[in-house]
């Protein structure tokens, strides 16, 4: 039999238009300063080349920031024009726009992903962000949110490795149009687009400490979340890391919004139409690696079209194209670290431990770099570890149902409440079984869509808050109720 | 005055629909704001906290998925059966807050007021926190507000009335069901109030009160993993941060108790209701 790929020259997007320099300090009060603590190094997860060194913020460093967003606030940011606060973001979504291919080339090499994704969803939507919130800062009087809604103040931030720049944006933005300082810890393994934004906020001429971006690691991040000057806190990542932070706000008057984990069910009914059912399928498990919280990493699939379904999904499945993030006919990137590597495969050890069976397509890995192929488990029943646990990878588990009662109850059956995805042809049971389902982002015969005007967040332990949309601006203005 | 000797009532907890004593068959004095004895109420344990859990989680999915309308409805019948009980409440609340009869009037009349607003509100609140996004793409998407799941609220020491229905019906209004820790020393109304909600058209379970000690149930519940947020303001002060560390645990929403009891005579506006509610957003593609 021939390959099922088709036959592409690789076609690789330069990195030349990216200028990464050997290292880079933090960025506080407007300007690049050396952090007073070590550095580490960030990789090219597709080659394992090092990228650069940034530092690791100590508490004197991330003090350093959160000093210097409060002198923002009480100064600057806080009594300007709200009108004026606006026209920074736009300028800031401008400047997204115009370097757009050198942020699309950094992120992928920094992250991993597919160039295509980080050139058509990453940038562009976090470009759209700041378009949409800038248009909020003048016209919050209008939100719903009482007649005069005020800032926090100092908002600390930290966020993941998974879409970095994209969850910057995601934070950044209603936090300025607002009128809240912020400083941000980017992940550890993908610092550099956050570093880049710090550019542009230069070059938008934003006032120093507005924005305050500190690298490092988990206790970098545990520097912000603690320190006593800030009011908001806002958290993308694992439930574990957020429960920590859950406590470690508690009794205090901080504000606390969380984005956690997600083990997704994407419920394909017998009506479906299966070859739109499979694009979704491939959609909400391969995008990004696996690497989304969101992601549609449990099909439920109704028993009688289960064979065909599966029979469809591997023959897909088998046209991936796994490899070179930068080459624009990869469908699926390098996975982020080699930590996040190894508990994919131990997952999936455990996985065929516990009696499922794993199937894999023939595909060439890399030799160098951290990979893993896009893996389906069938016969997985609801007690297995990889259908409870959040394998963060490219790892679909695929469970079967035989009523739209037995659908909910196993869609339900997770103490995770993210996001779901329903595939029918029949409009009346996608607005029911949306209605029963609990999670924060329903997503019928579509997956993995976003935009600023749309709330995203979680029930039960994918946590708390809402980001984008009117409702997610009440995560940052005081006394606000959604 | 009659010489007919008065039929005392037994006060009891109000869970899953019917009124048990407590498990543990513990009980404590009640006394009125002087400290003269006015009875022995059902002093509520761990287990009883537990049992009111699975009551209402078991009465979640009925409770959620009522229309708003008829929530509202049955809502509005709790503050009609509640006006009928209007001089009960008033000589349980005088006695226990120390209030003259006039002040208890009023505090009774504001306690049943504010359970009609509140039944007012079921049917606007998709209305005023929903949205339809304007999303840049063939799709047709929009948010609803939905309720938590089941709350665990410790209700106001002082207040023992307007207090307890103030946080109590925001959470219902909402659709979550609820389990109730009430005043301590204060429990009589709330005992009332279980009764109100017995003979009016809440379904079994949506709401379970547990008269005894916010300080010793509280934990349990501020801990246990089927409880979806936890509403702290009748929380021992000094216990409120470990309380809101174990709510960490199953990343409850917490609405953490003010400074000191709030006058609940002031307009509450939302902020009762959206700690306990969820934003769904649904997508759907537009085609021909």
């Amino acid at each position: 039999m021939t390959s099922p790929l088709f036959e592409y020259a690789p076609a690789p997007e330069s990195r030349s238009i990216v200028d990464v320099a050997p290292s880079y300090g933090l960025f506080v009060d407007g300007e690049f300063v050396d952090g007073s603590g070590d550095t580490l190094k960030t990789v090219n997860p597709a080659t394992e080349e090092v990228l650069s060194e940034v530092a690791v913020g100590t508490e004197a460093d991330v003090d350093r920031a959160v000093r210097a967003a409060r002198r923002a606030f009480t100064r600057v940011w806080g009594p300007m024009r709200p009108a004026d606060r606006g026209k920074y973001l736009f300028r800031i979504a401008r400047i997204l726009q115009e370097r757009a291919r050198e942020f699309a080339v950094l992120e992928s090499l920094d992250n991993g992903k597919p160039i295509r994704e980080s050139r058509d969803v990453d940038v562009p939507l976090a470009a759209a962000h700041f378009f949409h919130h800038a248009g909020w800062a003048d016209k919050l009087g209008y939100a719903g949110l009482g007649p005069d809604p005020r800032p926090h103040g100092v908002a600390g931030q930290v966020i993941p490795w998974n879409f970095p720049l994209l969850m910057l944006a995601w934070k950044v933005a209603p936090a300025l149009a607002t009128g809240n300082t912020v400083v941000l810890k980017p992940a550890e393994t993908t610092p550099l687009t956050a570093l880049l934004f710090a550019q542009v906020c230069q070059q938008a001429d934003l006032p120093p400490g507005v924005v305050n971006i500190v690298t490092g690691a988990g206790e970098t991040g545990r520097a912000v979340v603690e320190h006593a000057d800030v009011d908001k806190v806002a958290f993308t990542g694992s439930t574990e890391v957020g429960r920590s932070i859950a406590r470690a706000v508690a009794g205090t008057r901080k504000v606390l919004t969380l984005e956690l984990g997600g083990k997704a069910a994407n419920i394909v009914f017998d009506d479906a139409p299966i070859d739109q059912a499979v694009e979704g399928i491939v959609r909400g498990i391969f995008f990004n690696q696996g690497h989304v919280c969101c992601a549609g990493s449990r099909l439920l699939v109704q028993e009688s079209v289960h064979d065909e379904v599966i029979a469809s999904l591997q023959r897909r499945i088998g046209t991936l194209r796994v490899g070179d993030p930068l080459d624009k006919n990869t469908d699926v990137g390098a996975i982020n670290s080699a930590e996040q590597l190894a508990r994919i495969r131990e997952l999936s050890e455990i996985g065929e431990a516990e009696g499922a069976h794993r199937w894999q397509p023939a595909c060439d890995l890399p030799d160098r770099g951290f990979w893993f192929p896009p893996t389906v488990f069938t016969d997985v029943s609801p007690a297995h570890r990889i259908a409870r646990d959040e394998v963060f990878g490219p790892v679909l588990s695929v469970l079967t149902f035989r009523t739209p009662d037995e659908a909910v109850a196993k869609a339900d059956n997770s103490t995770y409440g993210l996001s779901a995805g329903i595939w029918t042809e029949k409009g009346s049971r996608i607005l029911a079984i949306a209605d029963r389902l609990r999670a924060g982002v329903v997503w019928a015969n579509t997956f993995n869509q976003f935009d600023p005007t749309s709330p995203f967040g979680g029930y039960k332990q994918s946590g708390y808050g809402r980001e984008g949309g009117r409702q997610g601006l009440a995560a940052y203005l005081k006394g606000a109720s959604h | 005055m009659s010489d007919r000797l008065a039929v005392r009532k037994t006060f009891k907890l109000y869970l899953g629909g019917a009124f048990p004593r407590s498990e543990s068959g513990r009980t404590y004095a009640v006394t009125d704001a002087r400290g003269a004895f006015l009875a022995n109420a059902a002093w509520a344990s761990r287990k009883d906290a537990r049992d009111a859990v699975v009551a209402a989680r078991g009465a979640f999915a009925k409770w959620s998925g009522a229309t708003a309308y008829n929530r509202g409805q049955v809502l509005y019948r709790v503050a009609e059966v509640m006006e009928g009980r209007h001089a009960q409440f008033c000589e349980e609340v005088a006695a226990g807050e120390g209030l003259s009869a006039g002040r208890a009037r009023a505090v009774v009349d504001a306690a049943v007021d504010r359970w009609v607003w509140y039944a007012g509100w079921t049917d606007k609140l998709a209305s005023v926190l929903g949205s339809a996004n304007p999303v840049a793409g063939p799709f047709f998407g929009f948010s609803t507000p939905e309720p938590t799941g089941v709350v665990a609220v410790l209700a106001p020491q002082r207040s023992s009335l307007l207090g307890l229905v103030s946080v109590l019906a925001p959470v219902l209004a909402g659709g979550n069901t609820a389990v109730v820790v009430t005043s301590r020393e204060r429990p009589l109304p709330a005992v009332t109030l279980g009764e109100v909600l017995a003979t009016s058209d809440v379904p079994g379970g949506v709401v379970n009160l547990l008269t005894g000690d916010a300080g010793e149930i509280g934990p349990w519940l501020a801990e246990h993993d089927d409880v979806d947020a936890v509403d702290l303001t009748g929380a021992p002060p000094a216990q409120a941060m470990e309380l809101e560390r174990l709510a960490a645990g199953s990343i409850k929403r917490v609405l953490r108790p003010p400074a000191e009891e709030p006058d609940w005579s002031a307009d509450p506006g939302l902020s009762r209701m959206t700690p306990f509610l969820e934003t769904k957003t649904v997508w759907h593609p537009k085609g021909v």
